[in-house]
């Protein structure tokens, strides 16, 4: 991606300053700014309907913004739309394949959406079916394909004209494991040539693993922002103890317990006491008696962060 | 190495250079999908104008012309009909192609939501569609005109601008009904569509008869009716009496309709595929 068209002051390749969206009276995106560095790999989580996907379309130069400001590779999406999606990959969060149409066939003519030479995008299209896995699927319709494998068509063909911005709205809902791993991979390669990344996901193993950057919204506002690490330190104990009881007495066990840790969160199934020390934290539940059913002590993931930020735990 | 290197070294400069007009990129998916899926629409295409001529031109045709063909001006009744039928085929390819396949576009399929995420915009997606409903009316304008011929229908060499009149009859519909089938949720608009409009026009708009065959008051309505300024267009040139000022008007009210129904169309897509 060639500088001079970045943000001359920053060198954003997304730049949002009180951004807003609104759908009629409803307010989906409350004033948000935020930068995406060239080159970074910057994620959205929140909990469903936090404004995520609308924020994600109004980068894509899809939804125009109502409010605020909005700079995409240096241009703006209310006059450049064209430009800008003619670098942009998007991945949206349901799937736009022509059922009815092969799985060549559906790369190829996106690629001529963007206008890309014949004999060039064959052989791209080639390397895309590779690349998706799905070479040996290539001349049959999308119609009857798993929901994964349609995923990986879908985000095999927003890498169809080698975008400098590619915007994942949930690429690996749906995945399997190993069709996941496939994918960070490919990502991790993305970045490392420059190309800058922007993620949702309700995956915070992925955050973890992609992410530089990151935000979790909440209600169209952006409730915190930083490195996965800083997130985690900012605004998480180092340690975390999670307790099972039998399912009734959560509330009454996190009200008796609550002295033992900085914080405590009753969830449906379980228990957590935030505290720097897991282990002495761990003891000094026991010798009050009445045991867990199980015990466990782990390290405070970006999910913790989320479930203190939102009130909401992402595995619903 | 690998796939990322190659790939971006592929298409790290996406040649800035003039290349296909974007709408014409949009409608380049049609012409794909349409060669993958031709065949479902051989008989509507084919078969039908076979049929119909068969059927009610060659066969009523025959104990009309028992009778009295001075009703249908004097000439036998399949040549009254054949190019009534041409207009009548031509606004139904036009309004049936610019109903379901705009909700596949929208709903079903989605393919304009596919299209908009690359560098087209909404007016692209627009007239590609446009463009490729206007090709299938010509498709079929053309077999249904070479049928007529296969049916010694065609006395006049006028009628190879019978042509261009059924495509344009074909365009008046498609347009306005685009800009319709836009801001509808579900498809069982185009049945009451169908019912209430289509239909009753393509029987009573001189389509099968002349409508002097009309009460007073509901001749006044037929002449008034879209599907009548073509079906007295196609006629007129295909029986070799175009009729100028006439010919003029028919033309001159399907030419408003069309270019009407495109602004109405530009509104409705924009409103429905931008939010
Ligand atoms: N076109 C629209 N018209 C009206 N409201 C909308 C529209 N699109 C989104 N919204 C509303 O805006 C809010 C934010 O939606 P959005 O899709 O951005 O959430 P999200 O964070 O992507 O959620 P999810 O995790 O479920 O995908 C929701 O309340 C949604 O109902
Ligand atoms: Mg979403």
């Amino acid at each position: 991606m060639s500088g001079s068209e970045l943000d001359a002051e920053t060198g954003a390749a997304v730049q949002a300053r009180g951004l807003t969206k609104r759908f009629g009276e409803f307010t989906a995106v409350d004033g948000v700014d935020f930068d995406i560095q060239a080159g970074e790999a910057f994620g959205f989580l929140g909990p469903n309907g936090a404004g995520k996907t609308s924020t994600m379309r109004m980068i894509a130069c899809l939804s125009p913004i109502s409010g605020g400001s909005l700079q995409v590779l240096g241009l703006d999406p209310m006059r450049d739309g064209p430009r800008i999606r003619s670098r942009i990959g998007l991945v949206p969060q349901e799937d736009t394949l022509d059922l009815e149409l092969t799985v060549r066939d559906n790369l190829y003519l996106y690629g001529r959406y963007f206008g890309l030479p014949k004999k060039q995008l064959r052989e791209r299209v080639d390397q895309l079916l590779e690349f998706a896995r799905l070479t040996e699927r290539a001349d049959e319709r999308v119609d009857p394909l798993s929901g994964g494998m349609r995923r990986r068509l879908t985000i095999a063909r927003a890498l169809v004209s080698s975008p400098d911005l590619v915007i994942l709205d949930e690429p690996t809902t749906g995945l399997d494991p190993q069709a996941r791993h496939l994918l960070w991979d490919r990502l991790y390669r993305l970045k490392r040539e420059g190309v800058t990344l922007v993620i949702t996901t309700h995956y915070m193993d992925e955050a973890e693993q992609l992410c530089d950057r990151l935000v979790v919204m909440d209600a169209g506002r952006i409730a915190a922002a930083g490195s996965p690490r800083e997130l985690i330190e900012q605004w998480s104990t180092r340690e975390v103890v999670e307790l099972r009881f039998e399912p009734e007495g959560h509330q009454a066990h996190g009200d008796r317990l609550a002295d033992l840790a900085e914080r405590v969160e009753v969830l449906p199934d379980r228990l957590l006491l935030y505290t720097d020390e897991g282990d002495a934290t761990l003891d000094a539940v026991r010798s009050r008696g009445k045991s867990p059913i199980a015990a466990l002590v782990r390290r405070s993931t970006l999910e913790d962060v989320f479930l203190h930020l939102t009130g909401r735990s992402l595995v619903e | 190495m690998s796939f990322t290197t190659s790939l971006r070294g592929a298409g790290a400069n996406p040649s800035r250079r003039a290349r296909m007009p974007p709408a014409l990129r949009a409608y380049q998916y049609n012409l794909l999908a349409y060669k993958r899926t031709w065949r479902g629409s051989l008989t509507t295409t084919f078969l039908y104008p076979v049929l119909y001529l068969a059927a009610i031109g060659v066969g009523l045709g025959h104990l009309i012309d028992h009778g009295s063909n001075q009703a249908v001006g004097g000439v036998p009744y399949l040549w009254f009909l054949a190019p009534g039928l041409l207009a009548g085929t031509a606004m139904q390819i036009g309004a049936n192609e610019s109903t379901y396949p705009v909700m596949a576009g929208i709903k079903w399929l989605k393919t304009y939501f596919a299209m908009l995420a690359t560098p087209l915009e909404v007016t692209d997606v627009l007239y590609g569609h446009l463009l490729w409903i206007l090709t299938r009316v010509a498709l079929a304008s053309g077999v249904f005109l070479a049928v007529m011929t296969a049916f010694h229908t065609v006395p006049s060499l006028w009628a190879v601008a019978a042509f261009p009149a059924a495509v344009l009859t074909g365009a008046a519909f498609a347009a306005p009904v685009m800009a319709f089938s836009a801001t509808r949720e579900t498809d069982q608009s185009f049945v009451v569509l169908y019912r209430f409009g289509i239909v009753p026009l393509f029987l009573f708009s001189g389509t099968f008869f002349p409508i002097v065959q009309l009460p007073g008051w509901l001749q006044v309505v037929a002449r008034c009716t879209p599907l009548y300024q073509g079906v007295s267009l196609c006629r007129g040139l295909v029986l070799g009496h175009p009729g100028g000022w006439d010919a003029l008007g028919h033309s001159g009210y399907l030419l408003v309709m069309l270019l009407g129904g495109i602004l109405a169309a530009r509104a409705t897509y924009r409103g429905r595929l931008v939010q």
